[in-house]
């Protein structure tokens, strides 16, 4: 993988997947050490993601390396009409790796395609966000002791939600049986369905998930947002429904896990947390040793 | 008596006639191939009636031949052009356009979102269907269908 950026989920295969899994456990049980004593790392966002940068500032931090960047555009020569051309290229002769951010979907990829250097894409626009993708997988397959044949309820808004298409995307390759649960005017997109169907595997669409997630090993909730909805009354109508509560976890199997890409507002109830079954934090941790795993891969260290 | 003036288009000796091509794309063709520019002697003929197109247009290019790779590109504007090439007067070849597995530079990417509609970037599609085409851009990510096509 030295060398190679990583803009889409798709970029990897399967093997190249696992192999960064594995060295994620690897961090996981010694986050800090210098690999990137000599490295600096640009983190470039050009609109604000407090979270996802933390998370790689983090890692490259416990690693020994150097950051360089921005954390939104206006505070940088964007601000000044340069063009991304311009900036990927100028920083690209500052660092060994740039790790991105822009709201601009297919700049991840135009921009790996003029620097010298890997391009790690943190979200373009509603494109992709393939760490979250990779730390999704991670806290999957440490979870459930594997990513095969698993059983994955997915909650909330899957039409708009990137995560949500990317982590479908990916499990794909692993047999897993979908459930879909959503509000009618939120439903996975049909390109998603269709896909699913040329592979030959399960998917179910339910608009209610109280009953049936007795059968889930993974319940992956998303944020369902007054303003994807053209009628409040619908909104009005729906936002309990997918608001999940420690009660009804209660006939849910053991090794169930649920997990959120975070920021959660209201679909997860306080009550919830103190639950043995609540991942989400622990899944933002992840985040750490997956980009690690990802920069020193990228940076043929490991 | 007085022989009515009339415009004859008489027959090339060598070139190409490029056929079927829908009559409101026709300009969308001279665009691609870049006949707008083109030095040699060339004859236009638009709205003719066709059972097929019910009108098309025509072109016919005097010592001009095109490379399978040039002339692919107007399959996404005539994907019915049939290509007569021409040789001392006589028809030696016949050949239809083919849509291309990949597009690169001629589409516009629909998504009003995607970093080629900001940047100057030659635009790049994978070609998912040729029939009613459908182009996956290679940036974005995301599909251009037959209805929204536009030429850039």
């Amino acid at each position: 993988m030295k060398n190679r950026s990583l803009v889409s989920i798709d970029d990897f295969s399967t093997d190249e997947i696992t192999k960064i899994l594995d060295l994620a456990g690897d961090f996981e049980k010694n986050p800090s050490q210098n690999l990137l004593q000599d490295k600096v790392i640009a983190s470039l966002f050009f609109e604000p993601s407090t979270r996802t940068r933390l998370s790689f500032e983090s890692a490259v931090s416990r690693l020994g390396g150097k950051i360089v960047g921005f954390t939104d555009a206006s505070s940088s020569s964007v601000s000044k009409g340069e063009t991304l051309n311009d900036t990927i290229r100028t920083v690209s002769n500052y660092s060994d790796l740039i790790v991105m951010r822009h709201p601009i979907e297919g700049s991840a990829r135009y921009a790996s395609e003029v620097a010298g250097v890997p391009i790690v894409n943190a979200g373009d626009g509603a494109n992709q966000h393939p760490t979250q993708t990779l730390l999704d997988l991670y806290s999957i397959r440490k979870t459930q002791g594997t990513l095969d044949s698993l059983n994955i309820f997915l909650v909330g808004d899957l039409k708009y939600g990137r995560t949500v298409h990317s982590l479908v995307m990916a499990m794909s390759r692993w047999n897993t049986t979908f459930n879909f649960v959503s509000p009618e005017e939120l439903r996975i997109p049909n390109e998603y369905k269709l896909y699913l169907n040329n592979l030959g595997l399960k998917y179910y669409e339910h608009s209610d998930f109280t009953e049936i997630i007795s059968k889930a090993d993974i319940i992956y909730m998303t944020r369902v947002q007054r303003e994807r909805f053209t009628d409040p009354m619908e909104y009005e109508k729906v936002k309990n429904v997918y608001v999940l509560k420690n009660s009804m976890l209660e006939n849910t199997k053991d090794n169930m896990r649920v997990l959120h890409p975070l920021p959660r507002v209201n679909e997860i109830d306080p009550d919830v947390d103190s639950n043995k079954k609540a991942y989400y934090f622990e899944q933002a941790l992840n985040g750490v040793f997956t980009r690690q795993a990802i920069i020193c891969s990228l940076l043929g260290l490991k | 008596m007085k022989e009515p003036k009339q415009l004859s288009v008489s027959a090339i000796e060598n070139g190409t006639v490029i056929d079927h091509i829908p009559a409101k794309n026709l300009f969308k063709v001279i665009q691609i191939l870049g006949l707008d520019k083109i030095d040699k002697l060339t004859t236009f003929g638009t709205n003719l009636s066709s059972s097929k197109l019910g009108k098309k247009a025509i072109v016919k290019l005097a010592d001009v031949f095109f490379e399978d790779d040039d002339i692919n590109r107007i399959a996404l504007v005539a994907p019915q052009a049939k290509l007569n090439i021409i040789r001392d007067y006589e028809v030696v070849e016949k050949s239809i356009v083919e849509v291309p597995d990949e597009i690169i530079g001629i589409a516009k990417c629909v998504n009003p979102k995607c970093i080629t509609n900001y940047e100057k970037i030659n635009t790049k599609f994978k070609v998912l269907s040729k029939d009613s085409v459908s182009l996956k851009c290679h940036y974005c990510e995301k599909i251009t269908d037959q209805e929204h096509l536009e030429i850039v």
